[in-house]
């Protein structure tokens, strides 16, 4: 971990501003994924700029009948919160099946958007990545890869993002709230906030430099039935090598985001139209224009299956 | 071949660059806390209802501060990147993995570590039933997951749902709970089925 | 004293503290965190520095120039150790590869340099200025592809022969021949490799997190070429071991040198994620195996071939062992071929040769057992042999209770409800399967001494390098002491892992519980004589209990007998021929029921049950937490862990504990355990044998049965992932 001054930041005016001052700035909140990253020196702040005091924590209803929910708010409260639990329960399962109950008692709603990818080449400071270190080549796609993405990757990273919350994000349509170091706020659709790596892995998210999350704001509820289906290599505490996220109406439609398999958390509309035919249909409607290795070419079929298992849990259910 | 580009590389531990010298802040910077790098910075903590004062390097994490600096060395090192759960203390209430967090983030809370929570002489009621039960075997992760234990009785209580909660409004103790909220205390030695035995004890639903 | 002729009843046999699930004594230090590590001697070295190990960047290779400006002017930096500045060093007979490295390399994150610093945060970070340039070599990483360079290893047996296998096996009238693979596995303990070393003129003391005390000292001298009276280990309290902690390693040798550099205490904990490639794990094979028997399963030829890697100099993983001792069969073969791989240092982990072995071996006779049409606890039954059968009936076993063992597991876990077809039980989503697996873990017995006492106060006090590494010595120590002086246990005192007490079997092999209890039998015997000859009563008639030492209706107490300046007692039990003349190992049956997602091919054990004979149980209260944690690490072998090699790297690329899998609680249900009643009069005078390794033998081979029980899978690659099940069932 490299030395860095510290700074407990007062507003969110403030806060980012500070950020854009310092070249180098990062904000932390729960931190756990930035002083993992900092340890082995591939997060290197020269500034940190606590945000955790900013009251950024309040889960509140929006004019629309949304929901408002502050950067700060931790994984365990959002999971928890009452009106969560009602009308938007996949968000609730979706963070309940990510890390451990210490580490959402720490992790933040905007940190976890800004998760950063564990292919192990990334984290291994000795070995060739694009993402952590542009243009030294890619460790993972002649590697092991059995963990890593499917989807939207390129010839320069086939990272996968690890978030289970950001799934559920991207499938209540969540708007991503900020304010630019210039103090001025805007909204970006969370489809928007993740960047696919292209030639550019090491850039990930939309954010400008020094702008801070303040909300994510969700639209108001969709209703219908809940599901948020991640598999893994142990019961829990793993990251997901395949997730899916899925709303059904009443009617047999249904909308469907995916962990696990993409460079971001992973929705397409064709896969949402494919609803109504069924399990496989919405999968091979998904999984268009995958891109396998001979590790993780098991996804395809694992997508598959685990949404023939919410198909099927569905009609034992009703 | 890759090694060869390795090689050419000339390998430097970190990345290219050398750590930069302290930044300068802009002086229209609000940096109420801000000092130099490598500077102490002052941190008050409650630890086990004691107040202390610390002078810490702000890369210390609350882990270290426990262990190198107050000598509190119940607190374990496992892993240090929260992939294990030795670490785990309860910070204003609630259990966190204390390697993932600087010190410096906490000024002015309380900690409370396996330390405070009994001594051998007064045995907190979890550490006896881990006794009883067996709940340990080399003792490492052991701390942690007493620390974690505790809370997580307390999140049950509290109505907190877990991954494996059917219905998010109906929170109760059960085994499938416990060995779900305890999943993030490893414990290579397994005394897993034994430690679940310990907090049903605990909470009053020992197994007969 | 001596143990050369099978044990006749003896004070242990009064069980009266002996055979009792006491809680540990250890227990009130380990649930306050007070117990010290080996990191955390404030006490005893309060100065302390830090030091951070820089690991090796390539697997094979040289250094070609190593530059420290920066690491040195860094800031806090107290000295930095390296090849070209520790001075001439030894290398450990028990290391394969040196510790320190340099300039030649000979694995990934092989240490290459140690930076010392007043802080943690400064050592880490000074460590990323140290600057290496490398002149890569070629290396070979892939046990597959290199499988045919196999040679026969040094020593060991590396090929047994009875009967004539080929034969026998060609005119079988049913044959299994498969291969099986297990990966490289880690053995994740969970306290780091730590070490605090101290330096007072040439007296070396490190507290160090090592389970085989004089092995330490004795690598240490030689590594550093100084005399072994120089060299002190403490080791009292040890955070896991499983094998990984039973050599020297980096994190001493380095503290060792980098206190010497910079004339003050230094600690080394090795990070995490340097685990995996700087230390040793457990190798990979590649297993053979080939059952002849007739339409009744009855074995007539049994072959188990091995390949596995290591470095240069390394050694076999030995997973054809158990095929020697475990079933009946007149025609047989083993063999074991060493392949020389650059990758880190394979070595024991927790049952080294029957932990992998059995993971193929009884899923061959799972295999069988269908081929045949026999329920596969009797097809066990049908081939369970009472002597050595390489050997023949002239060497019996000491004791072998297995068909008691499966007989008893069987029936506590419900087994005659288990359908013998594939894939006929569903509970919802699962499919439900049941499986069994025989274990076997030979029992070795070693040299170990000790020294007993009594103070003033009657108090009994015991001193043994042992270790306790979870395993629970400090309380079966304790227990025989108790037993044998006729105390009881919280009168007693037990204090272990320092090289100053006297030499023990240390903790490996399973075989420390029974060696090291039997080594304070030993000192204690000659303590009662002590006793008794100060109470003026004959030795052999004396009774010890309540306190006292007793004769018809005089007593004297052990506090008066003791004096004023206590009395002492020091022996150690040796061995004669008694595990050549007999066969001795311990048995046991593992029952595993499985639900397998009937889309995902998720697993998840349900419920798991083992019985086991492994002579008398000290305290079956932490017998059975050793027996259900192997079984647990059983579940990760046959599930879940696997070191991912890089073959064009050469290094295992899951290196923390994110990424290396292994059990959390969500994955481990209910876990019984019968032991059942056997004393082994030929292993000890404490007719104990070990069982700290036995739980895991076989765990792995249970639960793949009942898998394929449950889903018609039959996998040979292990771990038995996702990812392998539904490309098996897609085939």
């Amino acid at each position: 971990m490299r030395p860095f001054t510290y700074e407990r930041a007062t507003s969110v005016a403030a806060a980012a501003k500070a950020a854009a001052s310092v070249q180098g700035a990062r904000f932390i909140a729960g931190g756990t994924n930035l002083l993992d990253l900092m340890k082995l020196q591939i997060e290197t702040p020269t500034h940190l700029v606590d945000v955790n005091h900013l009251g950024l924590d309040r889960i509140e209803k929006t004019d629309d009948g949304g929901l408002r929910i502050g950067a700060l708010v931790r994984n365990t409260d959002l999971a928890a919160d009452k009106a969560v639990r009602r009308d938007y329960a996949v968000l609730s399962r979706a963070l309940l099946a990510g890390a451990s109950g210490q580490l959402r008692n720490k992790a933040t709603t905007g940190g976890n958007l800004l998760q950063r990818t564990r292919c192990p080449y990334f984290y291994d400071t000795r070995m060739p990545c694009n993402k952590r270190q542009p243009g030294s080549g890619c460790g993972a796609m002649q590697g092991m890869s059995r963990s890593l993405a499917i989807l939207g990757v390129s010839d320069a990273c086939i990272a996968q993002h690890p978030s289970d919350m950001a799934v559920a994000m991207r499938l209540l349509d969540a708007q991503v709230d900020t304010m630019g170091a210039d103090g001025v706020a805007r909204s970006i659709p969370i489809a928007d906030f993740h960047l696919l790596p292209g030639d550019t892995p090491h850039r990930e998210t939309a954010l400008k430099a020094g702008e801070i999350i303040t909300s994510v704001t969700l639209p108001k509820p969709i209703g219908g039935t809940h599901v948020y289906r991640k598999v893994r290599d142990r019961a829990s505490y793993a990251f997901a090598l395949v997730s899916v996220a899925a709303v059904f109406g009443k009617d047999g439609s249904a909308r469907f985001a995916f962990g696990g398999i993409g460079a971001k958390p992973w929705r397409t509309p064709e896969a949402d139209a494919a609803a109504k035919q069924g399990a496989k249909a919405v999968a091979e409607a998904a999984l268009t224009g995958a891109r396998t290795t001979h590790h993780n070419d098991f996804k395809t079929l694992l997508v598959e299956r685990t949404l023939t298992s919410i198909y099927r849990q569905r009609e034992t259910r009703a | 071949m890759s090694s060869d580009h390795l090689t050419r590389r000339g390998l430097l531990q970190g990345s290219a660059v050398l750590a930069a010298a302290a930044p300068t802040l802009s002086a229209n910077a609000t940096t109420p806390r801000t000092i130099g790098a490598n500077a102490m910075m002052p941190v008050e903590l409650t630890v086990n209802g004691r107040e202390v004062h610390l002078q810490l390097d702000p890369r210390t994490s609350l882990l270290d501060a426990l262990r190198e600096h107050l000598h509190l060395t119940g607190t374990k090192k496992g892993c240090d990147h929260g992939q294990c759960g030795a670490c785990t203390v309860i910070v204003e209430g609630r259990r966190i993995n204390s390697c993932l967090t600087l010190a410096v983030m906490h000024d002015s809370e309380a900690v409370t570590t396996i330390e405070g929570l009994g001594t051998p002489d007064k045995l907190h009621p979890m550490q006896k039933a881990f006794i009883v039960h067996d709940g340990y075997q080399c003792g490492y992760c052991t701390p942690g997951q007493i620390c974690s234990a505790v809370s997580v009785l307390e999140e049950i209580k509290a109505g907190i749902p877990s991954h494996v909660t059917d219905d998010l409004d109906e929170v109760a103790i059960s085994e499938a709970e416990l060995r779900e909220r305890m999943s993030g205390n490893i414990c290579r030695c397994a005394a897993y089925p034994n430690i679940v035995a310990a907090m049903r004890d605990v909470a009053g639903e020992a197994k007969a | 004293m001596k143990f050369d002729t099978p044990a006749g009843p003896n004070p242990i046999d009064r069980g009266r503290v002996i055979g009792i699930p006491h809680d540990r004594i250890d227990g009130p230090a380990k649930v306050t965190g007070s117990a010290p590590y080996a990191y955390e001697r404030h006490d005893a070295a309060p100065n302390a520095a830090y030091g951070w190990m820089v690991g090796s960047a390539i697997a094979k290779g040289r250094i070609a120039a190593m530059d420290l400006r920066a690491a040195e002017a860094a800031p806090g930096v107290l000295g930095i150790v390296t090849h070209a500045n520790a001075g001439k060093l030894g290398k450990g007979s028990m290391n394969t590869a040196p510790l320190l490295g340099g300039p030649q390399i000979d694995h990934y994150e092989q240490a290459v340099a140690l930076v010392i610093a007043d802080t943690f945060e400064n050592a880490r970070d000074a460590a990323k200025l140290v600057r290496i340039d490398y002149a890569a070599a070629d290396g070979k990483f892939d046990l597959a592809a290199d499988q045919a360079k196999g040679v026969k290893p040094d020593g060991g047996d590396p090929d047994t022969a009875a009967g004539d296998f080929e034969a026998g096996f060609a005119k079988a009238a049913v044959k299994v021949d498969q291969r099986y693979t297990t990966p490289d596995q880690s053995h994740a303990m969970m306290e780091p490799h730590a070490t605090t070393a101290a330096w007072n003129g040439d007296k070396l003391t490190l507290w160090t997190s090592n389970q085989m005390i004089a092995w330490g000292v004795g690598e240490v001298a030689k590594t550093l070429g100084i005399p072994k009276d120089n060299v002190r280990l403490v080791s009292p309290y040890i955070g896991g071991g499983f094998g990984s902690k039973l050599f020297l390693r980096a994190d001493a040798l380095l503290a060792a040198l980098g206190a010497k550099q910079v004339g003050r205490p230094v600690k080394v904990a090795l990070a995490r994620h340097q685990i995996p490639n700087n230390t040793t794990h457990r190798p990979a094979t590649i297993q053979r195996i080939r059952i002849g028997a007739d339409k009744d399963g009855v074995i007539d030829a049994i072959g188990h071939e091995v390949w596995s890697g290591d470095l240069p100099g390394g050694g076999p993983e030995t997973a054809a062992m158990q095929t020697r001792l475990l079933y009946r069969g007149p025609n047989r073969m083993t063999a074991h071929r060493l392949v020389t791989l650059n990758l880190p240092e394979g070595n024991a982990m927790r049952a080294p040769g029957e932990a992998v072995g059995l993971l193929a071996l009884e899923v061959a006779m799972d295999e069988l057992a269908e081929a045949c049409g026999v329920d596969p606890v009797e097809l066990r039954i049908r081939n369970d042999v009472q002597y050595d059968p390489e050997a023949g009936p002239q060497r019996p076993f000491s004791s072998r209770k297995l068909v008691e063992c499966l007989r008893a597991g069987a029936d506590h876990f419900g087994w005659a409800k288990r359908n013998p077809k594939p894939g006929q039980v569903r509970d919802g989503r699962w499919l439900v399967g049941m499986g069994v697996a025989a274990a076997f873990r030979n029992n070795l017995v070693q040299k170990s001494g000790a020294r007993i006492g009594v103070d003033a106060k009657g108090r009994v006090i015991v001193e043994t390098d042992m270790t306790d590494i979870g395993t629970g010595t400090y309380t079966i120590v304790a227990q025989t002491a108790a037993e044998m002086l006729g105390v009881p246990l919280d009168q007693v005192t037990v204090r272990l892992g320092d090289s100053r007490f006297p030499v023990s079997a240390g903790s490996g092999g399973q075989w420390g519980a029974n060696s090291s209890t039997a080594g304070v039998y030993a000192a204690a015997m000659a303590l009662r004589a002590k006793l008794a000859e100060q109470a003026g009563y004959p030795a052999d008639q004396a009774l010890f209990e309540d306190g006292l030492v007793k004769l018809d209706n005089k007593s004297q107490t052990l506090a008066s007998l003791a004096g004023r300046d206590g009395l002492w007692a020091e022996d150690s039990m040796d061995y004669g021929d008694l595990d050549k003349r007999y066969a001795q190992a311990t048995f046991g049956a593992h029952f595993c029921e499985v639900g397998v997602d009937i889309d995902t091919a998720e697993v998840r054990v349900r419920r798991m049950a083992g019985a086991f004979a492994a002579g008398r149980i000290l305290n079956p209260k932490s017998a059975r937490s050793q027996v259900i944690g192997a079984m647990t690490m059983g579940v990760g072998a046959a599930l879940m862990e696997a070191l991912d090699v890089d073959t064009r790297f050469g290094f295992f690329v899951n290196h923390d504990m994110a990424e290396y899998m292994v059990p959390v609680h969500a994955d481990i249900p209910q876990q019984d355990v019968l032991f059942v009643d056997e004393l082994d009069d030929k292993s000890s005078p404490m007719k104990a044998k070990g069982v700290g390794e036995l739980g895991i033998c076989g765990a792995g081979a249970a639960v793949a049965n009942a898998i394929y029980n449950a889903t018609g899978l039959r996998l040979r690659d292990y771990p038995l992932t996702i990812d392998k099940l539904l490309k098996a069932q897609a085939a």
